[in-house]
């Protein structure tokens, strides 16, 4: 326990340092990597919870698909690439100040709900629980999942494409 | 390990992603933003199901993953799109629908 707890801070430290910069550095691009960094220590704590198999799905979705495709909308969008001051718009106090409230409020309910509850002895889940239970109790939401991916799908293509 | 350091991490992670959604004017930035509130959730879930000991948590993020890469194909597309027709993306400057 004592491991998974040092484990679990270096993560939490690394997490929200990326994400710190990832809303306040002024390169974009530096910021979509700031974001894999994110993505990486959140499938690190997967792995720390035994969700072997969401960890990896984040790896290959997030970290593969999502961030480059996201750097692909940087680079097509002509995105100032190089340092842009002007990334921010004059909210900043304002952002913060809502941010900080929010916080606040989301802290002082879960301190309160679940202040001593323990992530005690969970059993690993192997991928074919995981499955079991998409494709039985959970079928009718992942088809309805599929539709949506593929008419994602399709209104992106005819959203993008040049006519 | 307390089920609140996860939470409570997720909290901070959360919190950090709608500053970004309220001060960024970039698009795309907003939309890293969002993958970051969205990723937060996703560790709120896992850490749930790993505090109940069950696999519901595992398969409800395991959705929300699929909507999140929907989500941000459809909305870079829409990006593309607005800089196909003004050639900027700062959202600050989108105001045609203001009346």
């Amino acid at each position: 326990m004592v491991a998974q707890n040092v484990v679990f801070g270096i993560l939490a430290v690394v997490m929200v340092a990326a994400a710190f910069r990832l809303v306040t550095t002024q390169n974009v691009v530096r910021a979509a990597l700031f974001l894999a960094i994110v993505l990486a220590g959140a499938a690190g704590l997967y792995i720390l919870l035994a969700a072997e198999f969401v960890a990896w799905v984040q790896v290959l979705v997030y970290i593969g698909a999502v961030v480059v495709l996201l750097l692909f909308g940087v680079m097509l969008t002509r995105a100032p690439i190089g340092r842009d001051a002007d990334l921010d718009n004059d909210q900043r106090l304002l952002g913060a100040l809502v941010a900080l409230f929010m916080l606040g409020a989301l802290g002082a309910v879960l301190l309160d709900g679940f202040g001593d509850d323990k992530v005690g002895e969970f059993s690993i889940r192997r991928t074919a629980e995981v499955s079991d239970s998409i494709f039985g109790a959970y079928v009718i939401p992942f088809e309805v999942s599929s539709i949506l991916l593929l008419a994602a799908l399709v209104g992106a293509v005819a959203l993008a494409r040049r006519d | 390990m307390y089920l609140n350091q996860f939470l409570l991490l997720a909290a901070v992670l959360f919190c950090l992603g709608v500053y970004g959604v309220l001060v960024r004017t970039n698009a795309v930035l907003v939309l890293m933003s969002i993958e970051l509130m969205l990723n937060a959730v996703n560790i709120n879930l896992i850490a749930f199901g790993a505090f109940r000991d069950n696999v519901i948590g595992q398969v409800f993020s395991l959705f929300v993953i699929a909507i999140a890469a929907a989500e941000v194909g459809v909305g870079l597309a829409i990006v593309l799109l607005i800089f196909r027709n003004r050639a900027d993306i700062d959202l600050d400057e989108l105001a045609q629908m203001k009346g």
